[in-house]
């Protein structure tokens, strides 16, 4: 019953195992096509069976009963993030063929890239605490390999500082879910909140922070970004936009499931300062950067502060608003680096006294630029206006006059920051020079060009269809604000 | 759970902190190690009750939890796999410039580097700033 949940997990880990056996490179390139394809379709399945009742897609598998089964289950938010995250795998995938320098030196890129699709989309559908943890771990390892592929001294300190990082926040989980275990003897998502709830306020508010601290730390949240912007840089683009897009995601989406559905309301003004702090945070190192993959990974921190934000207040329309800018921003953030993979494979870097007058080069290259970039600023008629919008009018309802004027101070100042990378790359002398005889940088990349163009299409599509999709998310927050739904669809009545 | 356990999942967790916050990655690597260990006894010593082996077909209970050690059991796995990745990075990064220390970020002491200049004195050129910054990356990662 069910058995498509299980396809988005089972086909990448089937199409890894495959691909590892093949030398050749496009026989490779084939299989991870393949298997993304299956997830793909899979997850559109998914997708279109959620949202057309309100009921939740539950499936245990092996067929054992409810409280023994491992199960998978996907409400409406776990069926967008999964749809939105392998369709954002599938884009990539083509751009990374398009960049060959990443797959062509590496035998082992394509079945890693399908173990890192496998992790994500586990971590969005299972419906108990240990299989998360198993599914971040699988989604981790696969980035730890993805990040140093190249070995180079760079990645290797930067990696360093990954890995160590992420095994601390590794062992805080297991030791989170060690300690729920111990005080209420399950794990399963479902028997939790009525368990929890029973507990000792002591236990339960330390419990509380035990999960916040573990997933804070894969989010980026302030204080407990730093790694982050250490360490993105350092992959190729392709690479970096799939962690930019969805790594921190898996991170805001278990304290999306931690705060709404295991301990509802808790820590809701600590999670506001939070919120706060971060976004103020990642907006000022952006501006004291001077190279493009660094500001955008400044960025990432800065905006996961809004998603955060949005839990936080926590009524329904703030939730709805979370799930929109969720929606919004994985796509967005991901063409940036898309875009900035093109510059950097042009150029050979992004450092801003190094290269200039790309908009003199290729006008619609910047024109990829900007309009994700305006998007991430908040301006309108983009995805990001809509998203920004309408958190800022949920602050407004809910008297939070503090964080409505910082968040949209640090949406002006993203906007300063994008106009840093459009004065230091796109204005200017042409630098550096044009090889002999290239005909235009565009026309150069086209499996790239052809693959970000349609991510930057896609962020359009969710301006344009912003009414219905804004519907879907309220659904999704009427889910996440009601967990007996939740609780229900997974025991079985 | 016995006392024994709760000391001893303590000296684990203390141990495996301190040795985390060392700049050498070996070191960092044994701390991984112990910490992970301090956690599987944390989720073995959770189980509360014992009892008969949980095989279907037998019915005299109470029946011991199974799921703690299929927990610990992952968590064991995951956990070698984590460690052999970390003592690969710390030989690789051995082969490539001899030491296996955790550094500081480049652009961080770069940036760093370029204000503390800026506030020194405007007459030095960026050039300067940039020769100096690039003969101190050296050494900025040593322990004092």
């Amino acid at each position: 019953m069910n058995a498509v949940l299980a396809l988005p997990i089972i086909a990448p880990l089937i199409g890894a195992a495959i691909s590892i056996t093949f030398r050749q490179l496009a026989l490779q390139r084939l299989v991870s096509f393949a298997a993304l394809t299956v997830s793909l379709v899979s997850s559109i399945i998914i997708t279109i069976d959620v949202s057309r009742d309100t009921d939740i897609t539950v499936s245990r598998l092996g067929g054992w009963p409810a409280n023994i089964a491992i199960t998978l289950v996907a409400d409406r938010l776990a069926a967008m993030m999964l749809l939105i995250s392998v369709t954002l795998l599938v884009i990539v995938l083509v751009f990374a063929i398009g960049q060959k320098a990443v797959d062509e030196h590496s035998p082992i890129y394509h079945p890693i890239y399908l173990i890192l699709a496998a992790g994500i989309s586990q971590a969005f559908l299972a419906g108990d605490l240990f299989n998360v943890f198993v599914a971040i771990e699988l989604m981790l390892m696969a980035s730890y390999v993805l990040l140093t592929l190249d070995g180079t001294d760079k990645q290797i300190q930067s990696g360093i500082t990954y890995v160590v990082l992420n095994i601390v926040k590794s062992l805080l989980l297991l030791t989170a879910i060690g300690l729920i275990f111990a005080a209420t003897g399950t794990i399963n998502m479902a028997e939790l909140p009525e368990r929890l709830a029973g507990l000792p306020d002591g236990v339960r508010i330390g419990l509380n922070l035990l999960l916040l601290v573990a997933f804070g730390i894969k989010a980026a949240v302030f204080p407990l970004y730093f790694w982050l912007p250490d360490s993105y840089p350092a992959a190729p683009s392709s690479v970096t936009a799939v962690f930019a897009g969805l790594l921190t995601k898996v991170g805001v989406y278990g304290i999306i499931r931690t705060e709404t559905l295991l301990f509802p309301g808790g820590q809701s003004q600590l999670l506001l300062w939070i919120a706060g702090f971060t976004m103020v945070v990642g907006v000022i190192g952006a501006l004291a950067q001077s190279q493009m993959k660094r500001i955008l990974s400044f960025h990432i921190v800065s905006q996961i502060g809004y998603i955060v934000m949005g839990v936080a207040i926590g009524t329904k329309a703030a939730l709805a608003a979370t799930v929109f800018y969720l929606l919004h921003h994985i796509p967005v953030k991901a063409s940036l680096f898309l875009v900035e993979g093109i510059i950097e494979g042009e150029t050979g870097e992004t450092q801003f006294d190094r290269v200039g007058g790309l908009s003199r080069r290729s006008g619609f290259l910047a024109m990829m630029f900007m309009i994700p970039a305006f998007s991430l600023a908040g301006l309108p008629p983009f995805s990001g206006f809509l998203a920004k919008y309408s958190l800022v009018r949920t602050g407004f309802d809910n008297g939070q006059w503090i964080i409505i004027g910082i968040a949209i101070a640090v949406s002006l100042m993203t906007l300063i920051s994008m106009t840093k990378i459009w004065i230091g790359l796109f204005w200017g002398e042409i630098m550096p020079a044009v090889p002999e005889g290239r005909v235009g940088i565009l026309r150069h990349y086209r499996l790239m060009t052809v693959s970000t163009v349609a991510l930057i299409a896609g962020t359009l599509a969710i301006a344009t269809f912003g009414g219905p999709l804004y519907n879907f998310c309220i659904g999704a927050a009427e889910q996440l604000t009601n967990p007996m739904i939740y609780i229900q669809a997974v025991r079985g009545s | 759970m016995s006392f024994v356990l709760v000391v001893l999942i303590g000296v684990l967790f203390t141990i495996g902190t301190y040795l985390l916050l060392q700049r050498s990655l070996t070191r960092i690597v044994l701390g991984v190690g112990i910490l992970a260990n301090g956690v599987n006894v944390l989720i073995l010593a959770s189980s509360a009750r014992q009892g008969t082996p949980p095989i279907i077909g037998s019915d005299d209970g109470p029946f011991t939890d199974p799921l703690p050690q299929a927990l610990v059991l992952t968590a064991i796995v995951i956990g070698f796999a984590l460690t052999a990745f970390l003592v690969a990075l710390a030989w690789r990064s051995w082969t490539i410039d001899g030491n296996d220390l955790v550094e500081d970020d480049i652009e961080d002491r770069l940036v760093a580097r370029r204000i503390e200049a800026d506030h020194l004195s405007d007459v030095r050129g960026r050039e300067d700033v940039n020769e100096d910054v690039d003969g101190d990356l050296d050494t900025a990662g040593e322990p004092a």
